[in-house]
């Protein structure tokens, strides 16, 4: 394996260095969230209740599946969420 | 006093192993000595060394030839002496009879730690705690250009990593300090360092030798008059416009000519680009962030060119701006285009000049007054002014007359806002005014020139 790249900050550095993740909306209001199922055995049984539990809340789910949880989402499954979706729940394990 | 002699060798090289005699005689003689052979421990076999392990004793030392013989007293260094010159070695060593049965002069050898890639990858290895900017270690397997989008350092476009040893490369560039702050980047007012120029630089494809330009482009854009929070924050199209003149043009390969305002000339590409990321980085202003643009222009990714001053009977730009003359020196003009003048018919100034004319009474608005522009006057226009006599000065005071309106208390261009400029390829009569921002003057962006330093 390479050695570790070290890169020289070019920023004003107000910010942290570690990548933080995307902050959490506040609401779902007006938001469709998406639900990925990997193709992991039972992801689909807890994606289910998800659903149902954001369809009680009037919340507009869409539903997406990869081909196998051994890879990375093909690019179009990926693309599709990004085009229909503000947020992403996915099954990881079973 | 305390005398002492350092001698740096390589075994790779014939002047070296000719001195053996040489070594022993030093060591003999009871001056303190310490020997670094480059490339093999076990040379010299004369006397005792030690191996430079990661040439870093070199590199501390300077060493550029091998052998080199240098002698301190009291721990500094007084003299130094390289290749073989039994003269010089006596002097510097202050021992007589040196290498007797050689030959008297023998030159050196190139040394290990300045090949080719060498001085770089040691100056990162050994000299990177000059940089004070926070390290950016990535994962293992995260690419650095990708890693560069993911956190949000790029204008859109591949930035170079800026790696260690690039940026100190980079810094090689300048005589300036690494730590002296240019001024207050907007729009966050984070201290902008020419370490941090010098980061941006590398990111924007910037050589080295471009970086006094860079500088000066960069302190032009923190000078209060230029008003780059304001020129970052509006919601109109401009950006910052790097016009270049004086010899530092050519030294660096910029590009006067044919294409003169589009691409494929990395000095006029990534200088103006190298200035765009030090706003987005050090300044933190991004679009859809404080950048405010309706629309933009396509020069946001960088607008940077020289004036084509050899190819001008007019004194250049920076001159007529108060540069000293034959200086270099930077313009930075908030502004945008590329707005055609096309004229092919006009053989005479007085014609051409109304032309230009009809471009500014449409440009924007018919309404528009206090215009601020740069009109970049290609080489075939120039001829019908040069032929015609007309000097800088009469091409403006022509336009200023004939976009004179009755009824007008404000002029169609502001005074003081006219960048009149030569650049562009021999054949088209073709010409371009690069419009400026709406608030112009000391309520807006006033042009800046500033002289390349060193």
């Amino acid at each position: 394996m390479r050695n570790t790249p070290v890169l020289v900050d070019p920023t004003g550095e107000v910010e942290p260095a570690r990548r933080e993740p995307l902050a959490r909306p506040d609401s779902l209001d007006g938001r469709t969230v998406a639900l990925l199922d990997i193709s992991k055995a039972r992801g689909d049984v807890f994606l289910d209740r998800l659903h149902m539990r954001l369809g009680e809340r009037g919340v507009e789910v869409k539903r997406y599946m990869k081909p196998t949880f051994a890879r990375t989402a093909p690019v179009a499954v990926k693309q599709q969420i990004a085009s229909e979706a503000a947020l992403v729940v996915e099954g990881l394990a079973d | 006093m305390t005398k002492q002699l350092t001698l740096v060798v390589k075994r790779d090289c014939p002047t070296c192993t000719l001195l053996e005699p040489v070594y022993a005689a030093l060591a003999a003689s009871g001056i303190a000595l310490d020997v670094w052979s480059q490339d093999d421990p076990a040379f010299p076999e004369s006397v005792p060394g030690a191996l430079d392990e990661g040439l870093e004793r070199s590199f501390r030392l300077g060493v550029e030839i091998v052998p080199t013989l240098i002698r301190r007293e009291n721990g500094e260094e007084v003299e130094r002496t390289w290749g073989w010159d039994r003269a010089e070695w006596e002097r510097v060593a202050g021992l007589e009879g040196l290498g007797a049965g050689l030959p008297p002069f023998r030159p050196g050898c190139g040394a290990k730690n300045v090949e080719p890639g060498m001085p770089e990858a040691l100056a990162a290895r050994f000299g990177s705690a000059r940089l004070k900017s926070r390290r950016v270690p990535l994962a293992p397997l995260e690419d650095e250009i990708e890693a560069a989008y993911d956190r949000g350092w790029s204008d859109g476009l591949p930035v170079v990593p800026p790696t260690e040893a690039r940026v100190l490369a980079m810094l090689d560039g300048t005589t300036r300090d690494p730590g002296e702050v240019l001024g207050l980047a907007p729009p966050n007012l984070q201290p902008c360092t020419v370490e941090k120029v010098a980061v941006n630089a590398v990111m924007a494809g910037c050589k080295p030798e471009y970086m006094p330009v860079v500088l000066a482009a960069v302190e032009a854009a923190l000078d209060d008059a230029f008003c780059m929070h304001g020129v970052l924050a509006t919601t109109y199209y401009i950006g910052p416009i790097v016009i270049v003149n004086g010899p530092v043009r050519r030294a660096v390969g910029m590009n006067a000519r044919g294409n003169v305002l589009g691409q494929g000339n990395r000095a006029n590409a990534t200088i103006g680009r190298a200035l765009q990321l030090v706003v987005r980085n050090v300044g933190g202003g991004k679009p859809q962030g404080v950048d405010r643009a309706a629309l933009g222009n396509p020069g946001k990714y960088t607008f940077c060119f020289p004036e084509d001053e050899e190819g001008s009977a007019w004194p250049p730009l920076s001159e007529s701006r108060g540069a000293g003359k034959g200086a270099s020196a930077v313009t930075l003009f908030a502004g945008y285009g590329v707005m055609g003048v096309v004229d092919q018919d006009s053989r005479t100034p007085d014609a051409l000049v109304e032309t230009f004319a009809d471009v500014f009474r449409g440009l924007e608005n018919r309404n528009r007054r206090n215009i601020d522009a740069v009109v970049v006057v290609s080489p075939e226009h120039d001829r019908v002014f040069r032929d015609g006599g007309w000097s800088r000065e009469d091409l403006e005071a022509a336009l200023r007359t004939a976009l004179d309106e009755p009824g007008h208390e404000t002029p169609k261009l502001r005074e003081g806002g006219l960048l009149i400029v030569r650049a562009g390829g021999g054949a088209g009569m073709f010409s371009a005014i690069l419009p400026g921002w709406a608030a112009t003057g000391p309520v807006g962006s006033i042009p800046v020139t500033k002289e390349v330093g060193t």
